[in-house]
């Protein structure tokens, strides 16, 4: 069953991020060098409805909160997240949009997901070493959500509204940044 | 481009991918699995990386300190790839395939080398692309696992659940990569 829902899932994400224009790098540059805001919009508000849904889900009880995975915040993350940055805009993909653009049929894809399985293998073997650095060591003890999401593996840095508010408030405000940022901008001829 | 979905069409859709997922198994991620992979890869040509373990949590280890994080979690995925995680991420590519088949929005064959914005700026010499793609690979991949997670796991995933973590690894991302975009390709 588990098999059977990983491949329905995995390839209605493939088809979508292919969809939306993720599997072309084209349109990642074009966004990371503020040229071409579509997928930013495309991606803020996703993430927008799917916390609002998701934390209706969770309210109501139709979302089991143990699904819930929420991954630790350490130094590493930062850190990690500006070097994986790095690769994002020379490149112009990411893991995710990296396998789409294989579906793709896309050439430099193939080159990006070897070197991603070099950079992964790299990761294990200098692992040992970094992990009683100061990279490793915990923000917010760990964690942590901004809103309370039921599950008390997680620690929420707000208490005193109930999660489902504070995931709307947020969520308002995604939908309104990507309403209003605008599809292209003025250098655009 | 014809046939891609505009931001609010798009946007809907991949809501609905990352609710469903979370509300049927877990939230989407996908660069462990590139760890996974390079596991499985090792492990035909090493005798003792992954070994059963009756004493920690997922019943396996590894001689590899990565690996053998959190109870042996990865150790365990390496020794049986059938599960849901790492059968998820061959799906992408499938489902890629089947959209760019159907009325997704189509390349050309000079895009499936090197887009559009690469061959304006560098010319058409493929190989400096590969390069560049593969360097650029190496540093997202080595950067995801330092991060625990990518724009997938973090980025979608982790916002969606207002993961503190999320935010972080979506500023640090932002950080290096608009600015080096900008230099490498231009504003224009």
């Amino acid at each position: 069953m588990d098999i059977l829902l990983a491949i329905i899932l995995g390839t209605l994400f493939g088809f979508v991020l292919h969809r939306i224009g993720a599997a072309n790098p084209q349109n990642i540059i074009n966004m990371l060098r503020l040229k071409d805001f579509h997928l930013m919009k495309t991606i803020i508000w996703g993430i927008s409805l799917s916390s609002a849904l998701l934390f209706l889900g969770l309210t109501l009880g139709i979302i089991d909160p143990t699904h819930l995975s929420v991954k630790s915040s350490y130094w590493g993350v930062i850190i990690g997240g500006g070097i994986l940055g790095l690769g994002f805009a020379i490149a112009g993909y990411c893991p995710g949009t990296g396998l789409a653009g294989l579906g793709d049929g896309r050439k430099d894809a193939r080159y990006f997901v070897v070197g991603g399985l070099f950079g992964a293998f790299v990761y294990m073997l200098v692992f040992a070493g970094l992990k009683n650095t100061f990279l490793m060591q915990k923000i917010a003890g760990g964690k942590a959500t901004l809103a309370a999401t039921g599950n008390p593996s997680f620690i929420s840095l707000i208490e005193s509204v109930p999660g489902v508010i504070v995931a709307l408030a947020i969520s308002l405000i995604f939908f309104i940044f990507a309403w209003k940022l605008p599809n292209k901008t003025d250098n655009d001829s | 481009m014809s046939g891609q979905l505009n931001w609010f069409r798009g946007g809907i859709a991949l809501a609905l991918v990352f609710l469903v997922a979370v509300w049927l198994v877990k939230p989407i991620g996908v660069s462990t699995q590139f760890v996974i992979f390079d596991g499985i890869i090792w492990n035909l040509f090493s005798d003792d990386l992954v070994q059963v373990n009756p004493k920690t949590k997922t019943g396996y280890s590894s001689t590899n300190a990565y690996l053998n994080k959190s109870g042996g979690k990865y150790a365990k995925n390496i020794a049986n790839p059938l599960n849901y995680s790492y059968i998820f991420v061959f799906g992408i590519i499938l489902g890629s395939f089947l959209s760019a088949k159907t009325k997704g929005p189509k390349a050309t064959e000079k895009d499936r080398q090197a887009p559009e914005v690469w061959r304006q700026r560098f010319g058409s010499c493929i190989y400096k692309r590969y390069l560049v793609s593969f360097i650029g690979g190496f540093l997202v991949l080595f950067g995801a696992r330092l991060a625990g997670g990518c724009t997938s796991g973090h980025m979608m995933s982790g916002m969606m659940q207002t993961s503190l973590s999320g935010y972080l690894f979506t500023l640090g991302a932002f950080a290096t990569a608009i600015p080096l975009a900008i230099l490498m390709y231009g504003r224009k």
